[in-house]
């Protein structure tokens, strides 16, 4: 008979060994499924897998998926870790889109350098802005951060459509809803020549150093930490908790709007009503499988990106569903939370009769 | 406190009456410590032994393998003679082994009935189970009303709940894991009562405990650990407290060096016309408080647990703000709506009573829990980056100045045994040089090795000018430090006395509400009957 039982101390091996046994056994019912689906597993392995990895361009598309989730999951992260709960950042991601393409819009076929700083600006800002919104009601009213941020997602969902749809919709784009092609100005420059990937990349990176200093290194960073994990501790030592909330989903608000200014100032160049496509959902299993660590997210964010191509490369090649990436996702959240049990409790055999 | 006389210990005859219990070197090996190390034991039936031991020499792991709760690394249990693996919990309750723990496992919101029914396999009848309940309190002295609340029940009346569950399952063996903590001297005595007659009806009880009076008050017999080992047996009537004291610490008891206060030192901390609603629906009001302590004297407050001390530290430490700032005063400021943090930059150092969760972080190490209080006044931030090197000094400087025992500044909190975690956060505290010092239990819970050299440390540093303000439940303690005391009673401050002016007898008939001119004297309830927050 299996039984668990409760280490006494949890196991940093398996905090680190259990998003990779998540992957492994991601990897086995991805193949079960490809079988069960009737297509040969190891071409199915090869297509979702190994496609997305083939060659310079590939990569670079990855890393380009990659971008948007690192920003966010390192942004949910720090508020994670101090128990604040923003499940809302795809909000926020569309709100610092249309902060940006407003500032786009505005300054037209301006050339000034300026451009892109007041957007990378208004990213952050719009994200913040919209995360303002449950750090005020649950500081002040008590309101549950994760109920509000949820739902102002819709919300968020809601006013893109609006824009696009209405005010924002470019006059001579066939009735599409989508603004106006963003000027050479307000797109962000291309890092690698004959790819799509584009400078947002590198302020992603910028973006997990800080999230590692501010985290690891400075004293806001750890009061949110003691707050995390002993709330009486924090009250005891007088770190005030309104200001963790607030610090929590104002940086978690902020790094989601500048993904969605990287957006739009990159690979799509406009406002769409698409435009945030999960990436604010999918950070949040990026953050955890990254156990909210900043290296561990940068690894589980290239995971996550292979799992989107991976799918558009199975709807493609397989003429598999492109939902088939949201089971992966699944499994590989499911898998995750089932093998977290092992950092805590081990599991013994026991013979049978007692 | 007032101990009865020594039992005239029934010393059971070997021959007569068969082992209930033996160990044969049983040990247990955790990664990092060896819990316990080739203990034996032999408890009879009627027999009360006491395991006596400092913090870490290994009692209550060796009370969990006898409970089923961890299973030994070697070594034989035999019960009634025969050799048993116990398997769990269950599995000991269903071979007549009871467990009365530390820390309650009661659910609060529910009743009396409910909650025993709970422990019980099946379903039982709640009516046939109150009957019960009822017969059992009535014989054996433990009187409480089956359909009350948790909630509204003191420490007293919740350890009784605890010890009738065992009761109901008829153990042959009892064990009490440090009963006394939570309990008055009338309490205790109560519980002596119930516990001696338990054991003339034959069952067997292992008492654990740190406390030489008592144990010498109540136990036939006694094994000593030490380090994990059994370092000898006495039978405690023969003994003396400072020869047991020897076999448990492998020294003599250290006493407090404590000379005549400083006079006229200014106020410190002055409560003026303190009152504060409680928002817990269990919690105690705070009434009209007035307390001066000065630099360089101790003032202790006593009082039976839940009248109010919990409500009456948070409100001192900041943790509970007032809606005005003058009934707190610290060192001269007017600092009723200060946060925590601005009342230790005035010069306060608190000590709470939890340790881990509230005065130290379980899993971050001691040189982060250093940064947890004195990250500003030891310099341990700059340009809002922490400086781990004196995080790590400072944590060093606490560990070797308070002989701390632990794997060093990187040692996780909760790695440490509770005695030296208080010491590692008493000295956090005291190192910082506060000029005020307000100590919830200090000594709660921790070896008198260690609580002699706490009180010690506390005592020097009210020599050096500091005021201190101690809360505690202990009177011996609060009698060996203090230079005033008062008591807190239904969330109400008696009249303070000079230490050497009243007697641990009239403290006691204070803590029930009964001062001079306590104006609800009338409507009092005795001490045992107060609702525990």
């Amino acid at each position: 008979m299996l039984e668990l039982e409760a280490r006494a101390e949890p196991s940093r091996l398996m905090s680190w060994a259990s998003p990779l046994l998540a992957v492994a056994l991601m990897l086995v019912g991805g193949l079960v499924v490809f079988a069960a689906l009737g297509k040969d597993p190891v071409e199915g392995f090869r297509v979702f897998f190994l496609n997305p990895v083939k060659d310079l361009y590939a990569l670079s598309e990855l890393l380009l998926k990659a971008t948007p989730l690192m920003l966010c999951a390192i942004g949910l992260a720090i508020g994670f870790r101090a128990n604040v709960w923003n499940i809302g950042a795809e909000g926020q991601f569309m709100l610092g889109a249309v902060a940006a393409t407003g500032v786009a819009l505005y300054f037209g076929d301006s050339e000034s350098a300026l451009v892109l700083p007041a957007m990378v600006l208004a990213g952050a800002a719009g994200g913040a802005a919209w995360a303002a919104i449950p750090a005020l009601l649950r500081t002040r009213f008590n309101a549950n951060e994760i109920l509000v941020s949820l739902m102002l997602v819709y919300v968020a969902q809601l006013f893109v459509s609006w824009l696009v749809f209405g005010p924002w919709k470019d006059p001579d784009g066939f009735n599409f809803p989508q603004t106006r092609m963003f000027a050479e100005a307000a797109t962000l420059p291309i890092v690698i020549e004959g790819t799509r990937l584009h400078f947002g990349f590198a302020i992603a990176l910028a973006a997990l150093v800080a999230g590692y200093a501010f985290m690891n290194r400075s004293h806001a960073g750890f009061r949110m930490r003691v707050a995390g994990v002993a709330a009486d501790a924090a009250r005891y030592a007088g770190f005030s908790a309104a200001r963790m909330i607030w610090l929590g989903l104002l940086l978690g608000g902020a790094a989601a709007g500048l993904a969605g200014m990287g957006e739009v100032a990159g690979p799509m160049g406009q406002l769409t009503d698409k435009v945030a496509s999960g990436y604010g959902f999918a950070a949040i299993i990026v953050a955890f499988v990254g156990r909210l660590n900043a290296l561990g997210i940068l690894l589980a964010s290239l995971l996550m990106a292979l799992l989107y191509i991976g799918g558009e490369q199975a709807q493609q090649y397989l003429n598999l569903p492109n939902s088939i990436s949201m089971v992966f996702q699944g499994m590989l959240l499911f898998f995750l939370l089932g093998a977290d049990v092992f950092i805590h409790y081990r599991l013994r055999l026991r013979r049978r009769g007692a | 406190m007032p101990i009865p006389p020594p039992p005239t210990a029934p010393q059971p005859d070997p021959a007569a009456v068969p082992a209930r219990l033996v160990l044969q070197g049983i040990g247990k090996v955790y990664p990092t410590v060896v819990a316990n190390d080739d203990i034996g034991l032999a408890v009879r039936a009627g027999e009360i032994r006491a395991i006596l031991g400092e913090n870490g020499a290994g009692k209550s792991t060796l009370m969990k393998i006898i409970y089923g709760v961890t299973r030994p690394s070697c070594g034989r249990m035999f019960w009634e003679g025969e050799e048993v693996q116990v398997e769990s919990p269950a599995h000991a309750r269903s071979l007549g082994i009871g467990m009365v723990f530390q820390h309650f496992s009661l659910f609060e919101t529910l009743t009396v009935v409910e909650n025993v029914a709970l422990a019980l396999p099946g379903k039982p009848a709640l009516d046939e189970l109150a009957q019960r309940i009822v017969e059992v309190s009535a014989r054996y002295g433990l009187p409480v009303d089956p359909r009350r609340h948790i909630h509204a029940l003191s420490v007293g009346e919740r350890q009784r709940v605890e010890i009738i569950r065992c009761l109901l399952q008829d153990p042959r063996l009892l064990i009490m894991d440090e009963p006394t903590s939570v309990l008055t001297p009338q309490a205790v005595h109560k519980l002596f009562e119930t516990l001696r007659r338990l054991a003339d009806e034959g069952c067997a009880i292992l008492y654990i405990s740190h406390k030489l009076d008592e144990i010498r008050a109540l136990c036939h017999t006694a094994t000593v650990l030490r380090g994990g080992k059994v370092t000898g047996e006495c039978i405690p009537a023969q003994e003396t407290p400072a020869s047991m004291a020897r076999l448990m610490i492998g020294k003599e008891l250290p006493r407090c060096e404590h000379d005549a206060p400083q006079a006229g030192g200014e106020v410190r901390l002055r409560l003026a016309g303190l009152s504060h609603a409680s928002d817990d629906p269990f919690g105690t009001d705070l009434r009209d408080l007035h307390l001066d302590v000065h630099a360089g004297e101790i003032v202790g407050i006593a009082g039976v647990s839940g009248n109010g001390q919990q409500e009456l530290l948070r409100v001192i430490s900041g943790e509970e703000p007032l809606a005005e700032r003058f009934p707190v005063q610290i060192c001269g400021v007017e600092a009723g709506r200060l946060s925590p943090g601005r009342r230790r930059r005035l010069g306060m150092a608190f000590v709470p009573e939890e340790r881990l969760g509230r005065g130290a972080v379980p899993t971050m190490s001691l040189a982060d829990n250093a940064l947890l209080t004195a990250a500003h006044n030891q310099g341990m931030v700059a340009a809002g980056f922490l400086r781990f090197e004196r995080a790590r000094a400072f944590a060093r400087r606490c560990i070797d100045d308070f002989n701390v025992k632990c794997g060093g500044p990187a040692a996780a909190a909760k790695s440490l045994s509770g005695g030296n975690l208080q010491k590692f956060i008493v000295g956090r505290e005291i190192l910082q040089a506060p000029r005020l010092l307000v100590c919830a239990q200090p000594t709660w819970g921790v070896d008198v090795g260690a609580a002699a050299f706490i009180r010690q440390q506390i005592i020097d540093l009210r020599n050096r000018g500091c005021a201190v303000l101690v809360i505690s439940e202990e009177l011996d303690e609060l009698f060996e430090i203090c230079d005033r005391i008062a008591v807190i009673a239904k969330g109400r401050l008696s009249p303070v006395r000079a230490a050497g002016a009243t007697s641990i007898e009239d403290i006691g008939v204070w803590m029930s509400g009964l001062w001079p001119g306590a104006e609800h004297a009338a409507d009092a309830p005795a001490a045992t009957e107060t609702p525990h927050a």
